[in-house]
């Protein structure tokens, strides 16, 4: 757990992370780094679209699994890890 | 009952050899005796019984009409004892006197009635038995009953005596009172619950349907309670799970680190994968290093590189070795792994007590890596395995060095396929250390010479220290030491008495010593005395001298080409050398630390085209090799360009039939 904090604190601290979201399995915000708000519209919309795309990767081949989802906008780079239980949302702007 | 019917009986049970007529006067004289009770007993019970009153005489047609005068005479009979009807000439034949005889006697009895009866005694044994015969029938009678029905009125006639005479009774039991009683359970609960199946989740089903069924059948086998042990387990770590919720996301929010820093170093990593600096063209010969990644970790800021090793499978890992090689300044050591992915944070981090000396990761098997320390363990790393304990230790083994280890060399696995390397130290010892089972057993291989200078009497007491060691790539029982007195042994692990030659090589400490990675018979030697020297192992004069104007403290030989290596110096600089360039100064020579850094190892990445160098701050710069510092032969037109190992050995052997 420690290693775990201790990861996203260090990604937290890198150049243009805006924030770290950490949401669970339906879709509630556990841990942000960002404002209510914004955190709870990220995890609501970003759950969905991880559905669905998990859902078109597993449904092309069921051994298949969705690991990772990048969405470059213009302005950042929302990073999406998937697990399990849990995903782990990340806002860089990477032009900072 | 009437008279007349009397009679009639009476007639009828008449013995058929009675006569019937010398009998009928008798007859007469009943009839009018009985007659004439009847009259009165008439007229007795006219008195009383109304309904007798008509009843009158009837007499048969056929009667005789007799007269008064005849009705009133007196007929005498007399009774005689004699049978009118026996016979009195019976006679018989008599054998005693031979002739036919009367016979005087005879039965005089006429029976005129005989009724036999029908009644019998019940305590006669023919009444028992036929009480005991009409059980039996009523019994089977009674089952008869219900089978057959028509059978039954022929033999229940003798049962049932008078069909009246019976006895009806009723009586009325109380009844027990209608009792209803009902309640209500609560309802069960209800959902809805509505799910779309899809392929995947119907596999994900059946693949946790399989694992259950596995997991069930080996818990078959032990016993109920552990089963019960393990659920609670389970439960348990459900519930740590529950708690402990963001553990699992260790692995994502790693790579999310990777890609934070993707992206924070693109430029970098776009330079490390395309480009070429085209300024090259212009230079002539000479080339450049490209700075890429800088890694640095806080807390190893005091402490210098000791030690740079890639792992040979993973080409962007590696590890750095940290200590210090300044004997005033001996505290802790450190152990990190970084990958060119992440070069803000290191991969691996292990501590140790006493400064890091040497390292060195097994090809293989690229989670054993073997440190040595400078107070003279050595020990052995599992990557696998995040604690600071290290899997192996020397520390208790009485072949530890007495003191730093410099140099530690992975070998192949031994007949016994136990892992083993080799280590030299200061102590002058040469010494193989083989992993068994769960400790580290070492096997003393050779020992150094000691140096001419020392008197005789303190040879056997001061060491001669050995800085380097490096074995044959081909003929892997060969190996190089370095020694602090400037000399290089090359040695055979199958000698142990002495060692096969001895170069006189510099006039201060060897800092390293390299085999050619492609030729067999060409190493290189580096030392503090400003020197890097080429040698052919079969000379014992070197091939090529260079002098680099400052300490060299590395030297390393390209992976790529046979012709090329590169050293590092203490003033900072980078050296690179392509001896099938230029024989005689570097194509490179490049300050890439601050002043007062101390450059102090160089390390070439198996595959691709980058250097690292490690200084005396724990910082680990990586480097590009510019174009022309990894130039291939020119390709001539319609001519396969010749690739591998022997045109590399060509390379060297055209380079040193040159000059000699």
């Amino acid at each position: 757990m420690a290693e775990v904090e201790e990861t996203i604190k260090r990604i937290q601290s890198q150049k243009g992370v805006q924030g770290i979201i950490i949401v669970n399995a339906e879709g509630i915000p556990i841990k942000s780094t960002l404002d209510n708000t914004s955190t709870v519209q990220y995890a609501a919309n970003i759950h969905q679209l991880l559905m669905k795309a998990r859902g078109i990767v597993r449904d092309i081949d069921p051994q298949n699994d969705l690991t990772f989802l990048r969405v470059r906008s213009k302005k950042n780079e929302i990073m999406i890890a998937p697990d399990k239980d849990y995903f782990l949302i990340v806002i860089q702007n990477p032009t900072e | 009952m009437s008279v007349s019917y009397k009679v009639g009986t009476v007639k009828s049970k008449q013995s058929p050899n009675v006569n019937t007529q010398p009998k009928a006067p008798v007859v007469k004289g009943v009839k009018t005796t009985g007659k004439k009770k009847d009259e009165e007993e008439g007229i007795d019970t006219a008195d009383g019984e109304e309904w007798m009153q008509g009843k009158t005489l009837v007499k048969p047609p056929d009667q005789l009409d007799l007269t008064e005068e005849e009705l009133k005479e007196e007929i005498t009979r007399v009774l005689t004892a004699n049978n009118p009807n026996a016979p009195q000439n019976v006679v018989r034949y008599s054998f005693k006197e031979g002739c036919y005889k009367t016979i005087v006697f005879v039965d005089q009895m006429a029976i005129h009635f005989e009724l036999e009866g029908n009644l019998v005694h019940k305590e006669s044994d023919e009444g028992r038995r036929l009480m005991a015969k009409h059980t039996e029938r009523e019994d089977c009678g009674g089952d008869e009953r219900l089978e057959n029905v028509p059978i039954k009125p022929g033999k229940r006639e003798q049962k049932v005596t008078n069909q009246f005479n019976f006895i009806d009774r009723a009586s009325q039991t109380l009844n027990n009172l209608p009792r209803e009683i009902s309640c209500q359970t609560e309802p069960p609960p209800r959902a809805n619950f509505s799910a779309t199946a899809n392929q995947w989740e119907i596999y994900d089903f059946y693949v946790e349907e399989l694992q259950r069924r596995e997991k069930s059948k080996e818990k078959q086998e032990s016993q109920f309670p552990n089963k019960e042990e393990d659920r609670s387990k389970k439960k348990m770590i459900q519930a740590e799970a529950q708690s402990d919720d963001i553990s699992q996301l260790a692995k994502p929010a790693e790579i999310i680190e990777r890609m934070v820093n993707q992206n924070i170093f693109d430029e970098v990593a776009q330079d490390f994968m395309y480009f070429e600096d085209a300024a090259d063209e212009f230079r002539g010969e000479k080339g450049t290093l490209l700075p890429l990644w800088k890694f640095q970790y806080d807390k190893a800021k005091g402490l210098s590189v000791t030690a740079l090793c890639w792992n040979h499978i993973y080409s962007d890992l590696f590890a750095v070795g940290l200590g210090s090689y300044e004997f005033t300044q001996q505290e802790r050591g450190m152990l990190l792994f970084y990958t060119l992915k992440n070069p803000s944070f290191p991969e691996f981090i292990f501590n140790t007590d006493s400064g890091v000396m040497c390292v060195d990761i097994h090809e293989q098997l690229s989670y054993l890596v073997a440190v040595g320390l400078y107070d003279g363990c050595v020990s052995v790393y599992d990557l696998r395995k995040k604690s600071d304990q290290p899997m192996y230790n020397s520390i208790a083994s009485s072949g530890k060095h007495t003191g730093a280890v410099w140099q530690v060399k992975w070998q192949k696995d031994d007949l016994d396929s136990n892992h083993n390397f080799f280590s030299v130290s200061t102590d002058g010892r040469v010494v193989s250390w083989t992993l068994v089972k769960h400790e580290i057993v070492f096997t003393d291989i050779i020992k150094l010479p000691p140096v001419d200078k020392v008197p005789d009497d303190l040879k056997n007491v001061v060491a001669t220290a050995g800085t380097s060691l490096d074995f044959h790539k081909q003929k892997d029982h060969h190996f190089l030491v370095g020694t602090e007195a400037g000399k290089i042994h090359k040695g055979s692990k199958y000698y142990s008495s002495k060692f096969l030659e001895m170069y006189d090589a510099h006039f201060m400490t060897v800092s390293c010593v390299r085999w050619n990675p492609f030729h067999p018979n060409v190493f290189i030697s580096c030392g503090w005395d400003w020197m890097v020297k080429i040698w052919d192992h079969t000379i014992n004069s070197p091939v090529f001298t260079f002098e680099l104007k400052s300490s060299v403290t590395d030297v390393a030989w390209s992976p790529h080409s046979s012709t090329v290596f590169a050293a590092v110096t203490a003033d900072g600089k980078v050296h690179v050398f392509d001896l099938s360039i230029n024989k005689y100064e570097a194509l490179c020579q490049q300050k890439v630390v601050s002043k007062k850094t101390r450059l102090l190892h160089i390390e070439f990445n198996p595959v691709h085209p980058i250097i690292i160098v490690g200084d005396d701050r724990g910082r680990v710069i990586s480097l590009k090799l510019s174009p022309n510092l990894r130039k291939k032969p020119k390709e001539k037109k319609g001519q396969e360009l010749p690739k591998g190992p022997e045109v590399e050995i060509a390379k060297m052997e055209q380079l040193l039939s040159s000059l000699r």
